[in-house]
């Protein structure tokens, strides 16, 4: 029973960050293009002036489309239609379970690890489960019996066949130096250093493997430059093209939950998941009663300077709108000023004086919230490289995938497996 | 003259466009995304400097010569200056004002108009009006710009609301 509560709350605690993750992402790509593009962006919806640069937007955006009429074209398949968002969404809030968040949390003298579920073929079931999201764009174009949409499925399969390929030769490598298939093995052995200085990351012992791996999982989640599937230049808005109201929402969630995944993965595998460079855990817990007041002190700092330029913005901008929203700097300054004085006060409770559970916990979040940098930092690099990068062709898609992606990997492959084979301690 | 045409297949033209850097993609891609992080941070440090407008909370600043929505001047008594003589209204390009004269009771003063309509959404805002008037009489020194209705028919004005053209935008 204790393990039921144990795995409903860490799946709780992923889908939270998944999902939580979404409608920041969202903002990030509308105010983020709009910054690369020299634009403004969204700035206007608020709730009693308080717009956040924007980022009331998305929820403007899910009001507006929960309370639009859901249509379904008459001559679609009804039972497919409907099913096909949710299937995309159910598999992009399946991946997850395989990965490490963390390395373990001690409560009452038990050590919880923090993954959902530990499988010995967690790599196996992330390719297995990530294959499943095609059905969903598949199904979705196919059944709206459009012409556009059934050419986005079409699009879309074939990508992902020529994809898939190179996204598993792209982990053989890293199933060579790991030799595991568990992706808490994988993340340990991350936590190891070369010749003493350098993290042994998955990026730095397979960065061609890395390269491999990003871009074929960028054609996996069909984010630009790889988005075929949707190509609004050309096929409309491809496989989604005859959803409305939620069913649009729901494939539009999945495309960005998908990212976060994604990004998780990338973390996972080739970043060092939860871990931190130089920082091990032992050295976290051993020095935990001067790192967390140092940590607390900075926040407390960095709050400070934050809310006085919010002070003097609303200072400098008095009056320009006559409206709620003049009070929005001086609110967020005060905001900032909350938890300035909340990190003081958390300080004055003598936080060097954590004991051994104290620092364990404190580790703990540590090496999560590293994760969690990392995951929204690759969730970032999606959305850059869509600002950055134009779309490919289709004939450049397949040429790139199946003339200079796949004999990478198998070259990888050859060149990995022969320096573990003959390099003795290469394998870790 | 003859000229020498040879068939460049696409994989030799790709070949010949490319630099070898270029046709791995990598470096450029790096380029180019530091290109649009460039961007990015600029406009995040210096957002004041972007040259966007808030356009309801802020306007562009139009020169003094800007031709915006017209006017007619008034004599000291506040009739309008114009005397009717149809010149703005034959070199009207959108042919949009519309006249009809009548006799003035002052018999130093020829003809004033009875009637000086406008049909905002037909005029082209050239200022050839303005030009052909002899007394001065119609105007386009307002800088309205803004001119917004819920109806045709409302734009098309009569001759006291080009008398007394308030700078509200609506009309």
């Amino acid at each position: 029973m204790p393990l039921l509560i144990e795995t409903l709350l860490k799946i709780v605690f992923m889908l939270l960050v998944i999902l939580g993750l979404v409608p920041p992402l969202i903002w990030a790509e509308r105010k983020g293009s709009a910054f690369i593009q020299d634009r403004t962006g969204p700035n206007r919806a608020g709730i009693l002036g308080i717009r956040l640069a924007g980022l009331i937007h998305p929820v403007a955006d899910v009001l507006k489309l929960l309370f639009k009429e859901d249509i379904r074209p008459a001559n679609a398949q009804p039972i497919l239609y409907s099913l096909a968002p949710f299937l995309l969404m159910a598999v992009a809030l399946t991946t997850f379970a395989v990965v490490p968040f963390g390395d373990y949390l001690e409560v009452a003298g038990q050590r919880i690890p923090l993954i959902v579920a530990d499988l010995n073929v967690g790599i196996l079931y992330v390719l297995a489960i990530a294959s499943l999201g095609t059905y969903g764009i598949v199904l979705g174009g196919w059944s709206s019996n459009n012409k556009f949409s059934f050419l986005g499925a079409v699009r879309s399969s074939a990508q992902m066949i020529s994809y898939e390929i190179s996204l598993g030769l792209a982990l053989m490598g890293l199933l060579l130096v790991f030799s595991s298939l568990r992706l808490t093995d994988i993340v340990a052995g991350q936590g190891q250093l070369i010749w003493g200085f350098l993290p042994k990351w998955g990026v730095v012992v397979q960065p061609v493997g890395f390269v491999l791996f990003l871009t074929a999982m960028f054609a996996e989640t069909n984010r630009n430059p790889f988005d075929l599937p949707e190509g609004e230049s050309e096929i409309v808005a491809g496989f989604h093209l005859e959803y409305s109201s939620m069913k649009f929402a729901l494939f539009f969630m999945a495309e960005y939950a998908n990212m976060v995944v994604a990004a998780m993965l990338i973390t996972t595998l080739f970043f060092g998941g939860y871990q931190i460079p130089w920082l091990p855990r032992s050295v976290l817990e051993a020095h935990a009663g001067l790192l967390l007041p140092l940590l607390l002190a900075c926040t407390a700092l960095a709050c400070g300077w934050i809310s006085q330029l919010y002070f003097r913005r609303a200072q400098q901008e008095r009056g320009k709108f006559h409206d709620a929203r003049d009070r929005e700097p001086g609110l967020l300054g005060g905001l900032f000023v909350v938890v300035a004085l909340a990190a003081l006060l958390a300080l004055a409770l003598r936080p060097w004086a954590i004991g051994p559970v104290g620092a364990s916990v404190f580790a703990t979040l540590v090496q999560v919230s590293a994760f969690l940098v990392k995951v929204v930092f690759f969730s970032w690099l999606f959305i850059w490289v869509r600002w950055t990068l134009p779309r490919f062709r289709y004939d450049q898609l397949m040429r790139l995938g199946w003339k200079v992606m796949l004999p990478l990997g198998l070259a990888n492959m050859a060149v990995t497996a022969l320096v573990v084979a003959l390099i003795p301690g290469a394998k870790g | 003259m003859e000229t020498k045409t040879q068939k460049i297949l696409p994989e030799r033209a790709w070949s010949k466009r490319f630099s070898f850097r270029e046709s791995i993609y990598l470096w450029e891609i790096l380029r180019g995304l530091g290109i649009t992080m460039r961007h990015l941070l600029r406009n995040i440090l210096r957002t004041r400097e972007m040259p966007t407008l808030q356009y309801p909370e802020e306007h562009r600043q139009y020169s003094a010569r800007f031709r915006g929505r017209h006017r007619l001047v008034p004599r000291e008594d506040g009739s309008p200056r114009c005397v009717a003589c149809m010149m703005c209204s034959t070199v009207c390009p959108a042919d949009c004002i519309h006249i009809v004269a009548a006799e003035h009771p002052d018999p130093s003063i020829e003809k004033y108009p009875a009637v000086f309509d406008i049909d905002l959404l037909r005029c082209v805002y050239c200022g050839l009006c303005e030009e052909a008037c002899p007394c001065d009489a119609i105007r386009m020194d307002t800088g309205i710009y803004e001119i917004a209705a819920d109806s045709r028919e409302k734009f098309y004005v009569n001759k006291e609301f080009l008398l007394t053209n308030d700078a509200d935008g609506t009309l």
